[in-house]
C-alpha cells in the first residue's frame, strides 16, 4: 500500500465516520442521561432524512437556492426531536423508568416497528434521493481523485462541531450541568429541587433531533428508502458499546475507529469490510467490557 | 400411523377431485409480490399494474368467461409468512393459480411447494436461472427469461458498442443475484473476448447507503468499463455519488437493471451509459409503443401511479398473459369445458403469449424464451429523465440456455463467433 | 388448582387435533411451536435476570448444521439432523457462553448481539459456502429411512414438535427446581450470596447459558426443516428481538408463555400481513406497546389474575411460575 492509497482510505474512512458519529452521539446521550438503548433511534434517523428531502424538495420547487437545504436539515432535526421525540417520551417512556431494562427495550423496539409503517404510509416504497445540498458545494480533487466537498470537509466538521458543541453544553451551561447532575443521581437531583421529569424530557428530545441531523446530514449522499433505520441502528449499537454507553468523546473515537477500519478493509480486502464494526465491537468488549472508555460500575448488591 | 397417513392425503386429494370438472364462480389466483422492504420498489408497481391489466380482464369477460380475482401476499413480511400464506391460500381459499415470486430466494422455497401442493405457479420475476437447471418441475413455469439471457445479451451488447476496451471493474450486491449475475457476466466476457482484464471486484453489502470508499478505488483504477447489476436504492445511491464524483465520465457504466431506476435518476445519469431492463422492457419500446392496448395500458399507469412502467410491469403482463393463454388454449382444446389442473397445465407446453413485450415462449423445460433489450443513455429534454437510444433488441431463442444443460457450463464453451448467431434488431431510439 | 392443571391440558389436546380440525392452521402452530421452543431458550436467561439480544445466533447455527449435514449427506435421517444440529447449537453455546457469562445486564445483551451480527455478516459474506442472501435449501430428511411426501411429513414434524414442546417445557419447569436450577436463577436476585456459598456464578451462568442455546437451537433446526430454507435472516437481530418480544408477550420467566406468546405473535403476524399488509409491524409494534404498559406480566399474568378471581384464590407469583 502506498501512501496515496493509506491517504485516500483515510479521507473515505473520516467521512465515514463523521456520519456513523452524528447518529450514535444521540443514541449514547439518551443511554447516558436515561440509562435506555433507544431502538428507535434508527427510525428517528430515516424520519429526519425523508423529512429533509420532503423540504428540501418542496423549497426548491418554490424557486429558493439549494444552499437553503442546510437550514432545512435543522428545520427537519428539530422537528424530528420535537414532534417524535417528545410525545416518545411523555407519552410512553415515562411510564416504565421503574420497569426492567428489557421492558424498557421492548418499547422501543415496538416505537420503532411502529415508525417504520409510518414511515412507509408516509413516504411509500420509492427511494427518494436529493443532493441539492452536495451539489451546492462542489468538488476537489485530490490525488487525482474526486471528492465532494460536502463529504470530506463538511461531514467531518460538523461531527467536530456537535462534539465540541455538546462537551460545551453539558460542561458549561446550567442546563447541561442539571442534565449531568440528573445522571449522576436522579434522587439527589430532585431533592435540591430539579425537574428530572423535564431533564428527561429534554434529553430525549434533543438525542431524537441528533438522530434525525443525522439522518438530514446522510439524505444527500445516499438513497432515501424503506428500512434504512435498522441497518443503521445496529451500527450505532456497535459505535455505542464499543466506546462505553455514554460516552460521547468515545463514540467519536470509536466512529473514527470504524470508519477507518472499513475503508481500509475496501481497500486491502474489501470481502471483510461488513464485518469490521462487529469484529472492532467483540474483541473490545470482550477485553473491556465496559467499553473503551466506560467505567466499570459497581456491581449492585 | 399408516391410516393417519391415508386419511391426511385423502384430505389433500379431495378438494383437487372436486375441482376438476366445474366452472369455478371465479377465478382465484395469489400473487406474491414485495409490498415492503427494499424490492417494493418493483413489487409495488408490479401490483398496480396486475390491478389495471385484472380490471381489463375482467371487463372483456374474464378468461374463458371466469373473471379473474387476483389476492396478493407480501414477500417483505418474511419466509414464514409467506410459505404460511401461500399455503393457506392454496389450501384453505382453493387458489386455482399462484403467482410467486420476485426473490430468487423465494422462488427457491416456493417452487417445490408448489409442487407438493400439486398448484400451478408462475414465477413471475425472479432470474435466477437454477431453479429449472437443476430440477425437473411439473406445476412451476417462468414467463420470462432468466439470469442467463439477460447477462449475454448485456455482454453482447457491450461488445457491439464498445469492442475495445481493456478493463473492466464490477460493483455488484452482495447476494444472489449480485453474485451469479457476475458469474455468467464473467464466465462469457471470458469466452466472447478473453484480453478485458477484471481489474477490481467490490461486493458491498445489500443496502448499503455509501459507497464512497468503492468510488475512490475506481477512481485511482480508472477501468474502461464498470458493470453493476445492482436495482433499486442500492443502484440509485451509486449512480448518484458516482456521478457526483465524476466517475461517470471517466468509465463507462454497463447498468442492466437501470431501466428500472431511470425515472428516479432524473437528470443524475448521464448521456452514454448502457442500460438494461431484464427483457425487451421499455416505456418507449419502438416495436409496441404505437399498439393500442399498449398505449392505452401506458396512460392507464401513468394515470394510477403517476410514475412511467418499468420492467416488473411488463413482467406482470407476460404472467397475466400466460394465464389467459394457457387458460384459453385448454378450453379451446376441450371443445369449450372448463379444464382440469391437468389439462391447463398440458396446455403451457409450446405456449406462445404476449404481454406489453415481444411474444414470448414456454419452453419443453418450462422456462420462458424472451427477447432482450438494451440501449443507450441519453438525455434529450422529451423527459425529465435518460431515455435510451442507439436501442438493440436481442430473439431470445439464442440466448437462452438449451435445455438440459448447465448455464455456467454453457456460457463458458461459446466462442466469439457466437455473436453472430444471435438475431437482433436495431432501432435509433 | 384442578382448573389450573385443566385448562393448560384443554389447550394441548386442542393443539394436537389442529391437523385434524383445522388443517389449514397446521403449518402456522407448527411454526409456532418451534419459535416457542426457542423462546423457552431466552426465558431460561430471563429467569437469571439476563437478556440477550443475540440468541438468534443458536437458532441460525442448528438451522445451517442440519442444512450443511443434508446437503453432505443426502437422505439424512431426521433423528440424526436433529441431533447435529442441537449438538451445534450446544457447542457454540458452550464456547460463546465461556465468553460471555462474564459479563451482566446490557453488556451482556449487547456481547450476545455482536456475536450474533457477526455470524449473520458471515452468512451473507461467505456466499460460496452459505448461499449468501437467499441462504441455503434443507432437503425433507428421511424419516427411520422411509422419504416421505410434504403431507405425512408435515403431520410428523407436527407431533414431533409438539412432543418436543411437552417434554423440553417439562425439562425446563423441572430443571428450575433442581438445584443447579436454583444456583442460576440466584444470580438474578443475589448473585453475591453464590459466592459466599462457594460457587461461581460463571458456572452457574453457562449451565443455564447452554441449555438456552440448545433450546435456541431445537427451535432453529424445526424451523428449517418445516420451511425447507435456511437463510441468514435466522440470525438477523430483529429475530432476536423478537424473541425476546415473544417472551415478554407470554410471560416474562414463564415457561407455558413462551408457547402461548409464540402462537399469539404467529397468528397476530400472519393474519396483520394477510389482511393488512401496510401496517402489520405496526400493529405488533401496538400490540406490544399494550402489554409492556398494561400488562407487562404477559398473557400468562393475565391468565393468572383472572383464574385467581374466578376461583377466589390471589395469585402467588412464585407459584404461577412454576
Amino acid at each position: 500500500m502506498n501512501l496515496t492509497i493509506f491517504l485516500l482510505a483515510l479521507f473515505d474512512g473520516i467521512a465515514y465516520a463523521a456520519l456513523v458519529f452524528s447518529v450514535a452521539v444521540g443514541l449514547t446521550l439518551i443511554f447516558g442521561v436515561m440509562r435506555i438503548l433507544n431502538v428507535a433511534h434508527g427510525s428517528l434517523y430515516a424520519v429526519g432524512a425523508y423529512l429533509t428531502v420532503s423540504l428540501t424538495g418542496y423549497i426548491l420547487a418554490l424557486g429558493f437556492a439549494p444552499v437553503l437545504a442546510f437550514p432545512m436539515m435543522i428545520v427537519s432535526a428539530v422537528l424530528v426531536g420535537v414532534l417524535i421525540g417528545g410525545p416518545i417520551e411523555w407519552l410512553l417512556l415515562r411510564r416504565i423508568y421503574n420497569k426492567p431494562e428489557v421492558l424498557q427495550l421492548l418499547v422501543t423496539f415496538a416505537v420503532f416497528m411502529i415508525l417504520e409503517d409510518v414511515q412507509r404510509l408516509v413516504w411509500g416504497t420509492q427511494p427518494y434521493f436529493q443532493a441539492s445540498a452536495l451539489q451546492a458545494m462542489g468538488m476537489i480533487r485530490v490525488f487525482g481523485v474526486n471528492y465532494t466537498v460536502y463529504q470530506l470537509i463538511i461531514l467531518p466538521l460538523v461531527a467536530l462541531v456537535l462534539l465540541v458543541g455538546l462537551r460545551f453544553f453539558l460542561r458549561h451551561t446550567i442546563l447541561g450541568k442539571l442534565i449531568l447532575a440528573t445522571t449522576e443521581d436522579r434522587e439527589a437531583a430532585q431533592s435540591i429541587g430539579i425537574d428530572a421529569d423535564k431533564v428527561f424530557l429534554l434529553t430525549f428530545i434533543v438525542g431524537a433531533a441528533l438522530a434525525g441531523l443525522g439522518g438530514a446530514l446522510a439524505s444527500p449522499t445516499t438513497s432515501i428508502l424503506p428500512g434504512m433505520g435498522a441497518d443503521m441502528i445496529v451500527l450505532s449499537f456497535a459505535v455505542v458499546a464499543t466506546a462505553g454507553l455514554g460516552q460521547i468523546e468515545g463514540a467519536a473515537f470509536t466512529a473514527l475507529l470504524i470508519g477507518l477500519g472499513r475503508s481500509f478493509a475496501v481497500y486491502v480486502w474489501p470481502e471483510t469490510a461488513v464485518l469490521v464494526p462487529y469484529l472492532i465491537m467483540l474483541i473490545v468488549l470482550l477485553v473491556r467490557p465496559e467499553g473503551l472508555f466506560g467505567s466499570p460500575t459497581a456491581r449492585k448488591i | 400411523m399408516k391410516k393417519l397417513l391415508l386419511t391426511t392425503a385423502a384430505l389433500i386429494a379431495a378438494p383437487l377431485a372436486a375441482l376438476a370438472a366445474d366452472k369455478p364462480a371465479e377465478l382465484k389466483v395469489g400473487v406474491t409480490t414485495f409490498l415492503t422492504g427494499p424490492a417494493s420498489v418493483f413489487g409495488v408497481p408490479a401490483r398496480d399494474a396486475a390491478e389495471i391489466l385484472v380490471e381489463k380482464i375482467n371487463a372483456d369477460g374474464g378468461i374463458a368467461g371466469v373473471p379473474l380475482k387476483l389476492s396478493f401476499i407480501d414477500e417483505g413480511a418474511g419466509a414464514e409468512a409467506l410459505t404460511s400464506e401461500f399455503r393457506r391460500q392454496v389450501e384453505s381459499e382453493g387458489a386455482h393459480a399462484m403467482m410467486g415470486a420476485i426473490s430468487s430466494g423465494n422462488c427457491q422455497t416456493l417452487a417445490p411447494l408448489a409442487e407438493d401442493l400439486k398448484v400451478l405457479n408462475l414465477m413471475w420475476d425472479c432470474g435466477t436461472q437454477q431453479i429449472f437447471e437443476k430440477n425437473d418441475y411439473k406445476y412451476v413455469f417462468r414467463t420470462q427469461a432468466n439470469a442467463t439471457p439477460e447477462m449475454l445479451a448485456t455482454v453482447l451488447y457491450l461488445l457491439k458498442v464498445k469492442p475495445d476496451f481493456k478493463t473492466i471493474a464490477v460493483v455488484n450486491q452482495d447476494y444472489a443475484w449480485g453474485r451469479d449475475s457476475w458469474q455468467i457476466f464473467s464466465t462469457a466476457l471470458k469466452a466472447l473476448k478473453p484480453d478485458a482484464e477484471v481489474v477490481g471486484e467490490f461486493f458491498p453489502k445489500f443496502g448499503a447507503a455509501d459507497f464512497s470508499t468503492e468510488i475512490s478505488r475506481l477512481q485511482a483504477m480508472q477501468p474502461d468499463v464498470i458493470l453493476s447489476t445492482s436495482w433499486g436504492g442500492d443502484l440509485d445511491t451509486f449512480i448518484q455519488q458516482a456521478a457526483q464524483r465524476g466517475l461517470m465520465n471517466s468509465s463507462t457504466f454497463v447498468i442492466p437493471l437501470a431501466e428500472s431506476s431511470l425515472e428516479r435518476l432524473g437528470s443524475t445519469l448521464p448521456a452514454g451509459h448502457i442500460v438494461g431492463a431484464r427483457g425487451d422492457h421499455y416505456f418507449l419500446h419502438p416495436e409496441r409503443r404505437d399498439d393500442a392496448d399498449f398505449k392505452e395500458f401506458m396512460a392507464a399507469f401513468e394515470e394510477k401511479t403517476g410514475a412511467h412502467a418499468i420492467y416488473p410491469v411488463f413482467h406482470m403482463s407476460q404472467a397475466l398473459a400466460a394465464l389467459e393463454a394457457a387458460y384459453d388454449k385448454a378450453v379451446a382444446a376441450k371443445g369449450g369445458e372448463w379444464p382440469s389442473e391437468d389439462e391447463v397445465i398440458a396446455a403451457f407446453e409450446g405456449l406462445t403469449f404476449q404481454g406489453l413485450g415481444r411474444e414470448v415462449t414456454i419452453r419443453e423445460d418450462n422456462q420462458g424464451v424472451e427477447a432482450q433489450l438494451l440501449g443507450t443513455s441519453v438525455q434529450t429534454g422529451d423527459y425529465p429523465f435518460a431515455t435510451l437510444e442507439n436501442i438493440m433488441i436481442f430473439d431470445g431463442a439464442a440466448l437462452t440456455t438449451p435445455v438440459g444443460q448447465e448455464s455456467v457450463e454453457w456460457v463458458s464453451k461459446l466462442t466469439p463467433d457466437y455473436a453472430a448467431s444471435v438475431k437482433v434488431d436495431s432501432y435509433d431510439r | 388448582m384442578t382448573v389450573r392443571l385443566a385448562i393448560p391440558a384443554l389447550i394441548l389436546l386442542a393443539v394436537a387435533a389442529i391437523p385434524f380440525a383445522a388443517p389449514s392452521l397446521q403449518l402456522l402452530m407448527n411454526l409456532a411451536l418451534a419459535k416457542g421452543i426457542a423462546v423457552v431458550g431466552v426465558t431460561v436467561l430471563l429467569r437469571a435476570g439476563q437478556v440477550s439480544f443475540g440468541h438468534a445466533l443458536f437458532f441460525a447455527i442448528a438451522a445451517y448444521a442440519a442444512a450443511f449435514l443434508s446437503a453432505s449427506m443426502p437422505g439424512a435421517d431426521l433423528v440424526l439432523v436433529l441431533v447435529v444440529a442441537v449438538a451445534g447449537a450446544a457447542i457454540s453455546g458452550v464456547l460463546v457462553g465461556l465468553f460471555v457469562v462474564r459479563y451482566r445486564g446490557i453488556f451482556f445483551g449487547m456481547l450476545n448481539l455482536a456475536f450474533s451480527m457477526i455470524f449473520w455478516s458471515i452468512l451473507e459474506k461467505f456466499y460460496h459456502y452459505t448461499g449468501g442472501a437467499d441462504g441455503i435449501r434443507l432437503p425433507r430428511p428421511t424419516v427411520f429411512g422411509m422419504a416421505l411426501e410434504r403431507g405425512p411429513f408435515e403431520l410428523i414434524m407436527f407431533y414431533l414438535s409438539l412432543a418436543l414442546v411437552i417434554l423440553l417445557g417439562w425439562f425446563t419447569v423441572r430443571w428450575f427446581a433442581s438445584p443447579s436450577g436454583q444456583l442460576f436463577q440466584t444470580i438474578k436476585t443475589n448473585e453475591t450470596r453464590l459466592q459466599y456459598l462457594g460457587v461461581s456464578p460463571q458456572r452457574a451462568l453457562l449451565t443455564g447459558y447452554v441449555l438456552s442455546a440448545a433450546l435456541c437451537g431445537v427451535g432453529g433446526v424445526i424451523m428449517g426443516i418445516v420451511q425447507g430454507v435456511v437463510t441468514p435472516e435466522f440470525a438477523w437481530w430483529i429475530r432476536s428481538g423478537e424473541m425476546v418480544f415473544i417472551a415478554v408477550l407470554g410471560g416474562a420467566g414463564s415457561v407455558a408463555g413462551a408457547f402461548v406468546g409464540a402462537a399469539i405473535y404467529e397468528i397476530v403476524r400472519t393474519y396483520a400481513s394477510a389482511f393488512a399488509g401496510d401496517i402489520w409491524q405496526m400493529l405488533l409494534g401496538g400490540f406490544l406497546l399494550v402489554i409492556v404498559i398494561f400488562a407487562p406480566k404477559g398473557v400468562i399474568g393475565i391468565y393468572d389474575a383472572t383464574l385467581a378471581r374466578l376461583t377466589g384464590t390471589r395469585a402467588n407469583d412464585g407459584e404461577t411460575r412454576k
